[in-house]
Parts: C-alpha cells; sequence; structure tokens
C-alpha cells in the first residue's frame, strides 16, 4: 500500500495530467476568429444557402423568365429518378478509387515512416511533386498512357488479359485509374504523419509481449494509424465522388459520375435546379457516410 | 576482461532452479566500429536481483536488449535454463522487458495493456489474472483507465504488471525508475524489492545510478566501455573495488598515489609522501611497484596537526582544511595536502565528532583494514562523473 498511498499524498507533482493553461475570457479570441468566420459567411455560408434555394426553384423557369421560389421539393425526385446511374457511378468509382489508393498508399507511407532512412525526404519530395504539374495535364498523360496504341495496352495484350480488340482508355477501369493517382498523395500524407508519430519503443514491447511481426502490425500499428487511415480515406473519397475530370477526359458518357451530369445541367442546359439539387443530394450523401464511417472508425475526433 | 560467477546463492535450493540461469559467453555487439559490449560473460543466477550499474553509453542496455531479443549480438551466445536464445526472435523467448519510457499502448485501456501478453499467447479466461496482477502492483480499480490519465509512477507500475503477468524466467528493467522524481523512485525501490522477492523471478536490473543498483540488487555487475569492470554483491564493490572506476563510480574515494616498500604480516605497507600506509593483502589488487591508495571518504578521520591517534592508524599528516560544506548527517572537508592534491573526509555529525574551519591544519587518519590499493596505470578519476563534467570531456 505504501507507493499508493505516497503517491496519493505527494498529490499531483508526480503525475503527468497536464494541467490546463488558465483560460483568459477576452474579446480577443473573437477578434481573431473574425476574418476566418467573415470568409465561412461570404464563402461558403451564402453560397450553400444560395444553392439550397436554386435547388427549390420553379423547375419551369428559365434565365430570360426568372426563377420563382416555389419550394418545389419534386425537383428532388426527379434529380434522383433521372440521374440514379451516375449517382451510383460515383459512389462506386469513388469507393472503387479510394480502396485502391488506400492498398498503394498504405505499403508506401510504411516504408517512407520506417524503412526510407536518408531517403524519407526524397521520397516525401516525389509524392508531393506531380502538384507541381496541372491537375489537367496529368489527366491528359493518362490518356495518352492508357491509349489504344500506348505501351500498357500492348503488354496487357500481349499478356491476353485484354482481347486483342480490348481497349482501356474510354473504360470504367481509366476513370478509376485516374481517380485513384490523382487523390493518391491525399492518401499518403496523413497515412505517413500518423505513421511516423508512432513510437517504435511499442512495437518493440509488442515484441517483447509475444507478438510476431503480423501481429504486432494488426495490434499496434494499425490501430495507431487509424487517424490517418480516416483522414486519408477522407480526402481521397470526398472529392472522388465529386470529380468529374477524370470521368470527362479518361472515360465516355457512359462513364459519366454525378459531377459530369452537375457540370452539364449548370454550364449546358441551364437547369438550375435540377443542377442545384443534384449538388445538394451529393453533398448531403457524403456528409452522411462520412458521419457513418467516422463514428464506425471510432475516431469523432477528427471531426 | 572475464569476470567471476557470484558465490552461492542462497536461494538456490534445487537443481532444477540452479539450471534457470541466465548465461552470457562471449557476448560482443557492434555498431559498425564501435563495439558497444565486448566479449561479456556473465552468469545471473534464478532468482537473483540483478542490477548492470555503469554510466550512460557504457553497454548495459544493449547488453539487456540482447537479451530481450531487441539487439542480436554479433558473436557469442546468451542460454537460459541451458537453452540457446541468442538468435531466437525476441517474442519466442522467455523474457519479459519493463521499458524505460514504459511503451505502454496509448490505444488500449490499462486492463487490455495488461493482459497484452496473454492474449498473445491465447490464454482465454485472462480476467482473474489481470487482476490479481494489478492489485499486485496496487492498481486494483484502474483497468477501465488509459494509460495517459495515469501518473509516471502508476504507469510505471503498469508497465511492470504487463511483464509480471506473462510469469517470465527472466525479467529485464531498463532504467525503469529513470523517470520519477526522487521521493517516487525510492518508493519504488522498496516496491520493486518487495515484488521480486514475492515472484522469485529472476530480475535483471539495468540502471546509472548506483545508490538504485546497492538499494535493490544481490549481485550488482559494473560495466564501463563495454565489459564488466568487476562484479559482486554492493557491500563488496562497496568496500574492496578492483577498479579506480569501481571506485570512483560507486560512492567516492580518494586515491593517491603511493610506491609498495614491504609487508608487515598479512598487510602491504605503502610509501606515501614519506608517510608509512598499511593496507590488508586481501585488498590489494597490485602488490609491487607504484600503486594508488585508496580510501573511502567517510572512513577517513580528521584530527588537530600533531594530536595523538590511535596506534597502528594510517595517517596522513600536514593538511589544511580548505573547503567545509555542512550537508546536515554529515560534514563534507576537502583537505588540501601538501603535495596539493585535494582530499575528501566525511564527519558524521553526531556530536562527538571535533569541527574545523577552513585554514586548520589536520591529520588524517584511518584503520588500515578500510584501505585498498589499486593499479596506478589506471586512471585516477576514471568513472568520477563529477570530475569528468568539470574537465568538460566525455563522461
Amino acid at each position: 500500500m505504501s507507493v499508493a498511498a505516497a503517491e496519493a499524498a505527494a498529490g499531483g507533482t508526480v503525475g503527468h495530467e497536464p494541467v490546463p493553461p488558465p483560460r483568459r475570457r477576452g474579446g480577443s479570441g473573437y477578434l481573431l476568429l473574425l476574418p476566418g468566420m467573415l470568409w465561412l459567411v461570404l464563402f461558403f455560408l451564402v453560397p450553400t444557402i444560395q444553392l439550397v434555394a436554386t435547388s427549390l426553384y420553379d423547375p419551369s423557369g428559365s434565365l430570360d423568365t426568372g426563377y420563382a421560389m416555389t419550394w418545389s421539393f419534386p425537383n428532388y425526385w426527379h434529380a434522383l429518378t433521372s440521374f440514379t446511374a451516375p449517382f451510383l457511378r460515383s459512389l462506386v468509382y469513388a469507393t472503387v478509387s479510394t480502396g485502391l489508393a488506400l492498398l498503394l498508399a498504405y505499403p508506401l507511407a510504411y516504408a517512407i515512416a520506417f524503412k526510407s532512412g536518408r531517403w524519407k525526404n526524397l521520397m516525401l519530395v516525389a509524392v508531393i511533386a506531380p502538384f507541381f504539374t496541372s491537375f489537367l495535364v496529368r489527366t491528359l498523360a493518362w490518356k495518352s498512357i492508357l491509349s489504344d496504341n500506348g505501351f500498357v495496352v500492348h503488354v496487357l495484350q500481349a499478356l491476353h488479359i485484354l482481347g486483342p480488340d480490348g481497349r482501356l482508355l474510354a473504360t470504367s477501369v481509366a476513370v478509376i485509374t485516374g481517380l485513384t493517382y490523382n487523390f493518391l498523395p491525399f492518401m499518403v500524407l496523413p497515412l505517413y504523419a500518423s505513421l511516423e508519430k508512432i513510437d517504435l519503443r511499442l512495437i518493440e514491447a509488442s515484441k517483447d509481449l509475444y507478438a510476431d511481426g503480423f501481429t504486432s502490425f494488426r495490434k499496434v500499428t494499425l490501430p495507431l494509424s487509424m487517424p490517418g487511415l480516416v483522414a486519408g480515406t477522407l480526402l481521397t473519397f470526398i472529392p472522388a465522388a465529386g470529380d468529374y475530370i477524370n470521368a470527362e477526359l479518361l472515360g465516355t458518357p457512359k462513364q459519366y459520375m454525378i459531377g459530369n451530369v452537375i457540370d452539364s445541367l449548370f454550364l449546358v442546359q441551364l437547369d438550375y435546379p435540377a443542377a442545384a439539387a443534384c449538388s445538394v443530394i451529393l453533398m448531403l450523401a457524403i456528409v452522411a457516410m462520412v458521419l457513418f464511417y467516422v463514428r464506425r472508425a471510432g475516431t469523432e475526433e477528427l471531426l | 576482461m572475464a569476470t567471476r560467477t557470484t558465490d552461492e546463492s542462497p536461494q538456490t535450493t534445487s537443481r532444477e532452479e540452479a539450471g534457470a540461469d541466465l548465461t552470457l559467453t562471449s557476448v560482443t555487439k557492434r555498431f559498425g566500429t564501435f563495439t558497444a559490449v565486448d566479449d561479456l560473460d556473465l552468469v545471473v543466477e534464478q532468482g537473483r536481483f540483478f542490477a548492470l550499474l555503469g554510466p550512460s553509453g557504457c553497454g548495459k542496455t544493449t547488453t539487456l536488449r540482447m537479451v530481450a531479443g531487441l539487439e542480436e549480438p554479433t558473436s557469442g551466445t546468451i542460454t537460459i535454463a541451458g537453452q540457446d536464445i541468442s538468435r531466437l526472435k525476441p517474442y519466442k523467448r522467455p523474457v519479459n522487458t519493463v521499458f524505460q519510457s514504459y511503451a505502454l499502448f496509448p490505444h488500449l485501456d490499462i486492463f487490455e495493456n495488461v493482459a497484452f501478453g496473454l492474449r498473445r499467447r491465447g490464454v482465454k479466461d485472462v480476467k482473474k489474472q489481470v487482476q490479481d496482477m494489478l492489485e499486485l502492483v496496487e492498481l486494483g480499480g484502474f483497468g477501465k483507465r488509459r494509460p495517459p490519465q495515469l501518473s509516471g509512477g502508476q504507469q510505471q507500475r503498469v508497465a511492470l504488471a504487463r511483464a509480471l503477468i506473462n510469469r517470465p524466467q527472466v525479467l529485464l528493467l531498463d532504467e525503469p525508475l529513470g523517470a520519477l522524481d526522487l521521493k517516487l523512485r525510492r518508493q519504488m525501490q522498496i516496491e520493486l524489492k518487495r515484488i521480486q522477492t514475492e515472484v522469485g523471478i529472476t530480475f535483471v536490473h539495468v540502471t546509472h545510478d548506483q545508490e538504485e543498483a546497492m538499494t535493490m540488487a544481490d549481485t550488482i555487475a559494473v560495466m564501463n566501455q563495454g565489459v564488466i569492470e568487476q562484479m559482486g554483491a554492493p557491500a563488496e564493490l562497496y568496500d574492496s573495488p578492483a577498479t579506480t572506476f569501481v571506485s570512483n563510480f560507486l560512492g567516492q574515494s580518494n586515491l593517491v598515489k603511493a610506491e609498495v616498500v614491504g609487508r608487515d604480516g598479512d598487510d602491504v605497507v605503502v610509501d606515501v609522501q614519506g608517510s608509512r600506509v598499511a593496507a590488508p593483502r586481501s585488498r590489494a589488487r597490485r602488490t609491487d611497484g607504484t600503486v594508488w591508495v585508496g580510501v573511502r571518504p567517510e572512513k577517513v578521520f580528521l584530527a588537530h596537526r600533531g594530536s595523538e591517534t590511535s596506534d597502528g592508524s594510517n595517517l596522513l599528516g600536514g593538511g589544511t582544511v580548505s573547503d567545509v560544506s555542512f550537508i546536515g548527517v554529515s560534514t563534507q572537508y576537502l583537505v588540501r595536502m601538501p603535495w596539493d592534491q585535494e582530499l575528501t573526509v566525511f564527519e558524521q555529525n553526531s556530536g562527538a565528532r571535533e569541527s574545523f574551519t577552513v585554514g586548520d591544519t589536520v591529520d588524517l587518519h584511518w584503520i588500515p583494514a578500510h584501505t585498498f590499493l589499486l593499479d596506478a596505470d589506471q586512471d585516477a578519476h576514471a568513472g568520477d562523473l563529477s570530475y569528468a563534467a568539470l574537465a568538460g570531456g566525455p563522461q
């Protein structure tokens, strides 16, 4: 009993629990928040309200006749039924490419964090380097990589993985490849950040406690990298679900995702209420899925 | 440098127990060109509380990690109970470690931290065992807490419980009390000793704190630059150091250069700046030529110059008190000798001893039995950390 009693007597002096710094209540905190709040109101809150409002306008309106706010909820039903396929395609493509990005990024991030030695910075630069060229240019580059006369198609045909008339470009494979490629760094970086923070002595401790390499990974490394894994999958899934460039450049209308539909509704067909309804549906769907996912992963602190 | 094994252990009662010794045979570990552990031979008997003591960088932690399996020896073998474990993966060894930083799993609660080893070995019903173990370390009600919610001392005991629950044949402790404050460290020393006696498992404890090692261990091995300088019971090491390093690292020593001049019965007689000083032959590491005459500061008495001392005392005369520090239980004097060397004397403040002030001319005397002789080829300041710090040299 001696130690426990003594520690109790010693009180907080031995504790590692950080004492919260005394909070100063004052206006300066709010003042500092002001620019950010202003930014959010102007560029997020107002546009969002405008978007939701547009989605409820009378669908028979036009730029010439003007739009009337008729609280037209059937717009949503109309959007869902007319564009079911692109909606589903967006979710499937985004899910598959997020999964692929995770499979590629985890070993890469793990290698950078634990095995790269003096090559660490170079490898990190290599991950970020694609950002130095435009998203469009990189996606167009994939167009030539996957083209019918390209090296990749020839090799796959030679290996009889693709038929003699088989192609990659203008297929779902091409779109998913593009999505995976474009959002890969967003998966690698958060994963790297959380893997890199792991104290290697914890791995040693688990090995000391009868866990072999794989069990140590499953029971210590993986759980400790969950914050990075969740952040990475969100950063990949959310933009991938709303993307339209990859389907536009690497696919055909048969591969069009909801982003392409919204693009076309807004800019070509000028059907603003339908376009806004699609946008709101996509947004709500993503928020709902993210909430469910983060709850399941037990990483609420990320939100 | 090879070392002797310790004498018969009082705990060794049967053959099977004696068979569970931890043995290191000519173990060497090199990192590149740096030799961390150099041809080390060591036997730790089962049930012992064994301390590996040495300054940072002496190879003690590397030795421990080789036993744990976290480093692979460059050469040599490590056995437990006769089984060669030198190349076994850490998770296949019958040893567990209490890490310096505790290394508790932050994503698991205290219960699951302690249950970790049992679960990995497929033990089905861990509840009772974990709770018993938490009781043993006096953390009964803490199972549901997370490691960051505990104090340093509590985390330390969780780390101990997490290792002990696996009933290893050898428990390795890597500076387990290093992160605790002094008062708590003292209490944990006693606690660790109690737990060790209770569970009867061999503890190998790595520390740089000589007091900690002497408080807890039955046997101490003093390590320096990858080799064991001396090994034995704490009192034996303290009273009869084998090297200047041990004499300075374990407590303090006065070392004065002298020439051996002859024998007198069981004593070796040496000449110190014209004074005759005797030392028991059993404590003389060298019996001819130039030697260091050593005596612990608390063994030396101060007397006014020329005053009567008992017959047969070793006496060095003509010193001047150059510094007086009152410590409470004792007073620490620095005495400058005629040959311009400062010697240290601790006088107990028992009230029976005279006190001195700076400038007093004094004689130093002590019982010959408290004298030891060391090889003068060794550096008189080896292992003297305060000297190294003052000189700005590496420790």
